[in-house]
């Protein structure tokens, strides 16, 4: 049953501070989201979309629940264990700041593997290049690479090792729509067409179209879910989850 | 402004100390030498004062030769008894007291050892009573020659009571005597200032230290009641005339004080000087971490100026900062130096046996000088920041990028200028002037030259270093980052380079000296056995004359030669004589040409001395010895300085008008077919009475030679670690603030999975390959300054150049310990990072 699952969250609390700067940031969240599947998570400014993410993703601790990640329960395992799952079984794409300004685009994308000690398949290196489309680019630095083509490295970096599931915090936030159409249908693809398991935290409905699960949060609680999205589906929720808040 | 300046200090903590630690801790030997100058200063007026206290009036004869305090030792002339009967005669003269008081009594402790002493002298006197301040501890005075009295000093040090037999070494052979009493001195002292003193007999005084009876080295004398010793004194000098000194108790007192404290300017120039080296690398430090604040502040700073500071007002706001520091850290250093101060004159006071240090005083001086230097040097060190940071446009508030890295070509063509700059003052300080403040300034300049050309060394430097480490991922990144802010990583590697260059180079002086003159000795000393010791104190350790007649008579020696040292007015010349009872076998045991052996009235000169003065043999010199009579000598023999050392040879007759009358050195030569082991034992044995001396094989005497540069480089290297500490103290500085600035790139590495350990070793070799970069920077500079130094004194007999491999690849190997160690807190403070506070912000 939970091999089936990519990740899961398990009536997942998060608590920051204490006392009076209490702030509850996650209420008993859980979901849980398939293999092979592109799910976003959408919500307000405030509504606890990045700690879901961070807390599934074993970056960041739970005060109370179960997060597992393929069929690995991430709660209270060690930093050498969250350090290792992060590298194996996990990919990241941030908004911003994702590469090293030191390594090329090359040397950032094989970081993780090169990290672990492995050599990159060449079969795969060959495609995952290719689908993003670098080419003679691969040699640059990131100073020298437009935004829209340092997240393509940083997309190839997450897919590169294969991960269980790869988490993106909209990664698509500083990105004119062009680059971001682009960044999207390379996700799209990724799943379509290997299988790639992706999780998405957005507040845009045309980047949530592109999904084929929308997780709704709102003050920590998921309040609505929405499956194979269109802009215009997730708009409608968003002003009806307005009209009720 | 003001208030936006204080926050951001505040907000700054850890860089602050760091660099403001740098300032501290030159200030501290700054301070630190003027309150231990002040504190030992008034210690000795003190000290002679009371020394003098007895003493309305002393007469002395005027010596032979004038020998200053510090440049050696006086030998005094002595006075003939009849003086002191003159000296009654002088009307307010109530008491005079024929004195011997002279240094050279060295006491054989319980455990059969000389007693040392760290420099006040070993005084042999004759027994005159005790005066106001000398109090019997133990006993009575001698009375019969057989009989000495110590004071409690001596007693203690020793480990003798009143009763044992204990061996005396004077001018003449040892001599044992019984202990009758022991005397210490008011408030409960067992010494004056750790002077260490011997009485005899007058009798025996006179003939053991002054080689004579009938004569004192001084007249010690009291006046009448109402008589101001100030008259007495013209009245005695007038008496006695001009052949001697007359002077008042207060009159020496005020002398020996002053010439105390000359020898003690010298001691804080010292201090001074490593003050100075601390601060200049200090130096380094601030104008990075000034540089770095500024860097970090660009956004801050920008916006001030988007919103209408001045470009005067962003220089003050950084030039305020520094001089906050700058005040903060001198006022620290001064309280260090305080400490500091306070412990040397500790340490001088329990070294120096019994002197009682006079309450630490922290004078105007250290004041003024500690906040000066402090202030001066942290501001001027933040100039080049402020003015970079005066140059920030106010657009840089909107950009998130931070300014591209400056081409290095400006950096590097004033780098190459000072550096000529400095080489040609080291240049024309070395080989024309012989100037030491030229030379001194020549290594700084040289040093701020190759500083400045650091950059752009670091960039093909740092890259082949960090191959080393390349093989690991951790590694490759360490490497990546240590290469990327040049300018940085210079300036830190530089710091570093200062205080390892400036031990290189001393240790390539020093180990070319040494290795010269092992050199000289091996090919010199042909001699198989040599009699000699260490000098330590102002007087070469000596032995009995006799021992030289019994070791020629030992089986198996074939000959056997000594040597005498003292100071003499040669031609009007005061210099450094030699004298020896075997001139012909001296030769021979320094390998050099035969020479003939001395007459009383004959003398031989080195080549180098005679070509000097124009002097040829048969020509007859003028030479006025420690005691007697100005002798003539004509000239025998010339010799090669190289060979046989020393500028004048006498013959051994002239050793009796020697201050010191017995020889420092003694060479024995084995007859055909003896062997080491049958005579050295012997010989041995004929030394037993003079331990401060000792008869070793020829190979071991020469080792011996060569030991003495060994404590010299080892007291370097030990006073230069402090810079090399600040330097270090710059590279925590330098990778904290790395460490700072590459936050979020901390927090991408941990998130696509580099572990803590992996962290840590990033951070390690970024510091291991700018500290190795440093360190090989101060090999290379420090071997060629010392190799240009060695160059310049090839003249001086310093015919070999060593480089100290092993030394500079220790040094290479420290380095990398060092940066180690200074990797330590930023790469705990990287690993401990939170993931998601560094990806999260912003
Ligand atoms: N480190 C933190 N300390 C305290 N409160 C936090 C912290 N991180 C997030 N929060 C709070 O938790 C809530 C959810 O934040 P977040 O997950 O970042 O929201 P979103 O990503 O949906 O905008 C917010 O109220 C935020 O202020
Ligand atoms: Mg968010």
């Amino acid at each position: 049953m939970i091999g089936t699952k990519a990740a899961r969250a398990d009536d997942v609390w998060k608590v920051y501070g204490k006392g009076e700067a209490q702030v509850v940031a996650l209420r008993g969240v859980s979901a849980s989201f398939e293999r092979g599947k592109f799910t976003a998570i959408m919500g307000p400014s405030g509504s606890g979309k990045s700690t879901l993410m961070h807390c599934l993703a074993g970056l960041d601790t739970v005060t109370r629940g179960t997060v597992h990640i393929g069929g690995t329960e991430v709660t209270g395992l060690g930093d050498k264990a969250l350090t290792r799952l992060r590298r194996d079984r996990v990919g990241f794409i941030f908004q911003q700041f994702n590469l090293l300004p030191t390594l090329t685009a090359a040397e950032n994308i094989r970081l993780p593997l090169d990290i672990a000690g492995r050599k990159p398949d060449p079969q795969w290196w060959d495609t995952v290049i290719g689908t993003v489309g670098l080419g003679d680019r691969l040699g640059h630095r990131p100073s020298q690479l437009s935004g829209g083509q340092q997240q393509r490295v940083a997309c190839a970096r997450a897919l590169m090792s294969r991960p269980d599931v790869i988490f993106a915090d909209e990664p698509t936030g500083n990105l004119d729509s062009k680059a971001g159409a682009e960044i999207l249908a390379f996700l799209r693809s990724s799943v379509m067409e290997h299988g790639q398991t992706i999780v998405m935290v957005t507040h845009d409905p045309v980047a949530a179209g592109y999904t084929d699960r929308v997780v709704f949060l709102a003050d920590g609680e998921i309040v609505a879910e929405l499956d194979n999205p269109t802009p215009e589906s997730v708009l409608e929720q968003m002003k009806a989850g307005e009209v009720l808040v | 402004m003001l208030r936006a300046t204080l926050k951001s200090l505040l907000a700054r903590k850890l860089r602050l100390v760091l660099s403001g630690l740098a300032v501290v801790l030159g200030v501290m030997f700054v301070a630190g030498a003027f309150v231990t100058t002040d504190t030992l200063g008034r210690t000795f007026d003190k000290l002679f004062t009371e020394g003098y206290a007895t003493t309305d009036v002393a007469v002395k004869a005027k010596p032979k030769i004038d020998v200053s305090e510090m440049e050696g030792e006086q030998v005094e002339t002595p006075l003939p008894a009849a003086v002191v009967q003159s000296v009654r005669q002088v009307p307010g003269v109530r008491q005079a007291t024929g004195v011997v008081a002279t240094d050279g009594a060295r006491v054989i402790g319980s455990d059969g050892k000389v007693v040392t002493s760290y420099g006040p002298p070993r005084i042999g006197m004759n027994w005159v009573g005790t005066d106001d301040i000398m109090q019997m501890r133990q006993g009575r005075g001698p009375e019969k020659d057989t009989e000495i009295a110590v004071n409690e000093a001596v007693a203690k040090a020793a480990g003798i009571k009143v009763g044992d037999r204990v061996g005396v070494l004077t001018q003449l052979p040892k001599k044992t005597f019984t202990l009758v009493g022991v005397w210490g001195y008011t408030e409960g002292r067992d010494s004056i200032g750790g002077v260490q003193e011997v009485a005899f007999t007058e009798p025996v005084a006179q003939r053991s230290m002054l080689g004579e009876t009938g004569v004192f080295t001084q007249i010690t004398v009291r006046t009448d009641d109402g008589a101001k010793p100030s008259d007495v004194r013209d009245r005695i000098a007038a008496q006695v005339g001009g052949g001697y000194d007359v002077k008042t108790g207060e009159q020496l007192a005020a002398d020996s004080s002053a010439e105390f404290k000359e020898a003690l300017s010298f001691f804080n120039n010292i201090l001074l000087g490593f003050a100075g080296v601390a601060l200049f690398v200090g130096t380094f430090l601030i104008l990075n971490t000034f540089s770095i604040i500024v860097a970090q502040r660009t956004r801050e700073l920008a916006l001030m100026r988007a919103l209408g500071a001045g470009r005067r007002q962003v220089i003050n706001s950084v030039l305020i900062e520094a001089l906050v520091i700058g005040v903060i850290a001198a006022v620290l250093g001064l309280g260090a130096g305080v400490g500091v101060g306070a412990l040397l004159v500790t340490l001088f006071g329990s070294m120096s046996g019994g002197l009682d240090p006079a309450p630490v005083g922290v004078p105007l001086a250290a004041i003024l000088s500690s906040l000066i230097v402090g202030v001066v040097v942290t501001v001027v060190a933040a100039v080049l920041p402020a003015l970079r940071a005066s140059r920030i446009s106010p657009i840089a508030a909107m950009q998130d990028v931070a300014t591209p890295d400056r081409p290095l070509t400006r950096v590097t063509v004033t780098g190459a200028v000072i550096g000529a700059a400095g080489a040609t003052m080291l240049g024309v300080g070395l080989y024309g002037t012989s100037s030491l403040w030229l030379i001194l300034g020549g290594v700084l300049v040289t040093f701020i030259g190759v500083a400045l050309l650091t950059p752009l060394i670091s960039k093909p430097v740092v890259a082949g270093l960090g191959r080393l480490f390349s093989w690991s991922v951790p590694g490759r990144l360490g490497r990546l980052n240590s290469g990327r802010n040049p300018r940085r990583t210079a300036i830190t590697a530089a710091a570093l380079m200062v205080g390892i260059a400036l031990v290189t180079g001393v240790t390539v002086v020093m180990d070319s000296a040494k290795s010269s003159l092992a050199a000289q000795a091996e090919s010199t000393v042909k001699a198989e056995i040599v009699i000699g010791g260490d000098q330590n104190g102002p007087r070469p350790p000596t032995f009995d004359d006799a021992v030289l007649a019994q070791a020629g008579a030992v089986p198996g020696v074939r000959a056997a030669a000594g040597v005498w040292n003292d100071q003499a007015v040669v031609d009007g010349k005061r210099t450094y004589v030699n004298a020896t009872d075997d001139l012909a076998e001296l030769a021979d045991a320094y390998g050099s040409p035969a020479l003939p052996a001395l007459k009383s009235d004959q003398m031989a000169v080195s080549t180098q001395e005679a070509a000097e003065n124009g002097w040829g043999t048969g020509d007859a010199v003028k030479v006025q010895l420690p005691r007697g009579e100005e002798h003539t000598y004509s000239i025998v023999a010339t010799y090669d300085e190289d060979a046989i050392p020393g500028s004048y040879m006498l013959p051994a007759a002239a050793t009796k008008e020697f201050g010191i009358t017995q020889p420092f050195l003694g060479f024995v030569r084995l007859a055909d077919g003896a062997t080491m082991a049958g005579v050295l034992p012997q010989i041995k044995a004929l030394v037993a009475d003079s331990p401060e001396v000792a008869a070793t094989d020829r190979s071991s005497y020469i080792d011996q030679q060569a030991g003495t540069f060994d404590t010299v480089i080892t007291m370097v290297q030990v006073l230069l670690g402090l810079a090399i500490l600040i330097a270090v103290l710059g590279v925590v500085n330098t990778l904290a603030l790395s460490v700072l600035e590459r936050t979020r790139e901390l927090g991408l590495l941990r998130a696509v999975g580099l572990g803590r350990a992996q962290t840590m070793r990033m951070v390690t070799v970024e510091a291991v390959v700018i500290s190795v970069f440093g360190a090989l920077l101060g090999v290379v500079v420090g071997a060629g300054l010392g190799a240009a130094v060695v160059q310049a004194l090839e003249s001086d007999g310093i015919t070999d150049l060593v480089l100290p491999w092993t030394q500079m690849g220790l040094y290479l190997v420290l380095a990398a310990l060092v940066g180690v160690l200074a990797a330590v807190l930023p790469s705990i403070k990287a690993a401990r990072l939170n993931v998601l506070a560094a990806i999260a912000h912003d």
